[in-house]
């Protein structure tokens, strides 16, 4: 494999880090969402390119679901969500990004630190692969964590399935079947996550998950 | 005979930054009238500004100490001798043999810390503000300046500008992700730095949300004019090491007779009035954001420097 082909593959995947930095960043519910498609939109053309230089015709599927399901089908349907739930003005009051970004900082060197010894003999492409997916991996629980907000919950959740793309493009001779399957049962998480998300601000008038724990008697 | 010629090289490129400095301001100020439809001032007002002040007696406040007189020669000096370390239009400078590219950060970062005792110095609310706001900025700007530093190092090998020019150069390089993070970072870091519009309005003189303005509000006379031409040469500074690092093509390597010389200085012109220009046309497409968004803004270059050297590690490692 050329320098090139890797430089591309590095490229793709490295911006994929990138655009997780980017989900961490946002705080308006419509830049989350389009930041959410372009994070699809490069995931896919990251398995594409690998599909390119793996010889590997079946990628190039998992590139167009992962483009027309997660880059197109998902931020139409949040973005309906977000303006019938009226939530689409409003601004997240995120904790301190600042902190949240040295915490994903940390978290990217921990799994290259952790991803380039063991990977080391899978060969280039699947060592970089690994370690850029397991980042964004990490960096969508992050997300998960930090956000009060069900709706950028759900959007971290999507980034991680993002990263599991990545890992599977990188691991030679993953069965088509397990793509497909695993894009649709996104798409089943996203229509039972869409009625939780109506059930929840049915009952608290809020999608703003603290309403919850209070709820549960945890904390003030 | 070598020595000769590196030493004349050498002073020759210290001129050219020096006079060089005004006409880019005016430059950037001209296209950014016309890109607003107005006429704007001539090229030449930067020059005429400076020497009128250079004629102009000094003011100074009844509560003002030696720091305050001592600063503004300070600060140009330490400004000058960091842009006379950056290869502009050849590498092979003599004085970058004693300062590496850490230098030139630190020689910034004293310039600034001068600037803002002064500014401390009289006693004033709105000179405490910009200095209070000068460190705020620069507490976040230098790690991340220093960050795209060490990613430069890691893939030349090496911390000198003529070094890092020279090997960015050659074919090795290929395609970098982390030199366009590292890019993007420094763009920020220099916008920043030199209080262009998101973070600072240059072009402003009374508002509660300037921050270099606020500390020279003192100054006047000579000491005002240096000031100001250490400001345009730490401008000048940024974009000549954001073209001779990231576009090193058309520096003329040490050692290829006059003639690459000559060219280098013609495309080292054109890079300037490119970079002149896209600065001009971003300062106008975006807004000035609040202070406070100021440190988000920062954090994400530092963001980027930080990702941009892990993610070299990941190359290199293949």
């Amino acid at each position: 494999m050329d320098r090139l082909a890797l430089d591309v593959a590095h490229l793709f995947a490295g911006g994929l880090v990138l655009v997780s930095f980017m989900l961490l960043y946002q705080d308006r519910m419509t830049g989350l969402v389009n930041t959410f498609a372009l994070h699809a939109l490069v995931v896919s053309l990251s398995v594409a390119w690998q599909a390119h230089i793996q010889h590997a015709p079946h990628l190039y599927i998992t590139a167009a679901i992962a483009l027309v399901v997660k880059a197109i089908v998902i931020p139409f349907a949040l973005h309906r969500i977000i303006v019938r739930l009226g939530i689409h003005r409003t601004i997240e009051v995120v904790v301190g990004i600042g902190q949240t970004m040295l915490a994903g900082i940390g978290l990217v060197a921990l799994s290259i630190m952790v991803m380039l010894p063991i990977a080391a003999k899978a060969g280039t492409l699947a060592q970089q692969d690994l370690a850029f997916a397991l980042s964004v991996l990490l960096l969508g629980l992050l997300m998960m964590i930090s956000r009060r907000n069900a709706v950028s919950q759900v959007i971290g959740f999507m980034s991680i399935e993002n990263g599991l793309i990545l890992a599977a493009t990188g691991a030679k001779g993953m069965p088509l079947v397990v793509e497909i399957s695993v894009a649709f049962s996104i798409l089943v998480a996203l229509i039972v996550i869409g009625v939780f998300l109506f059930r929840i601000r049915e009952r608290f008038d809020t999608v703003d998950i603290h309403a919850l724990h209070e709820f549960r008697g945890e904390q003030p | 005979m070598a020595i000769v010629l590196d030493l004349v090289v050498q002073l020759g490129q210290m001129l050219l930054v020096l006079a060089l400095a005004p006409l880019f301001a005016g430059f950037v100020r001209k296209v950014k009238a016309h890109l607003l439809r107005r006429q704007g001032p001539p090229l030449m007002q930067p020059y005429r500004e400076l020497l009128r002040l250079l004629r102009k007696d000094v003011v100074l406040a009844h509560s003002a100490s030696w720091v305050f007189r001592v600063a503004p020669y300070l600060i140009f000096a330490t400004t000058w001798v960091a842009a006379s370390l950056i290869p502009t239009f050849a590498t092979g400078l003599i004085f970058s043999h004693a300062a590496d590219m850490i230098a030139i950060v630190a020689l910034l970062g004293s310039a600034r810390f001068m600037l803002a005792l002064a500014g401390l110095d009289v006693g004033t609310s709105f000179g405490g503000i910009g200095s209070s706001r000068e460190m705020l900025i620069a507490s976040l700007a230098e790690p991340a300046m220093l960050m795209v530093v060490f990613t430069l190092s890691l893939l030349a090998g090496s911390t000198q500008l003529s070094s890092i020019a020279a090997s960015l150069q050659g074919p090795e390089v290929g395609l970098r992700f982390s030199l366009a993070l590292a890019l993007i970072g420094l763009v920020m870091v220099a916008i920043a730095e030199n209080a262009r519009i998101p973070v600072d309005n240059p072009a402003t003189h009374l508002e509660l949300t300037m921050v270099h303005e606020a500390m020279i509000l003192e100054y006047s006379g000579r000491h005002l004019a240096l000031i100001e031409a250490a400001s345009f040469l730490k401008l000048l500074l940024y974009v000549s090491v954001i073209a001779c690092v990231f576009f090193p093509w058309g520096i003329a390597i040490a050692g290829q007779g006059p003639l690459a010389y000559f060219g280098g200085v013609g495309v080292y012109v054109a890079k300037l009035a490119a970079g002149g220009f896209l600065l001009a046309v971003f300062e106008t497409a975006i807004a000035k954001m609040r202070v406070f968004r100021v440190a988000d803004f920062l954090g994400a270059a530092l963001m980027l420097g930080f990702l941009a050297t892990l993610l070299l590690f990941v190359t290199l490692a293949g």
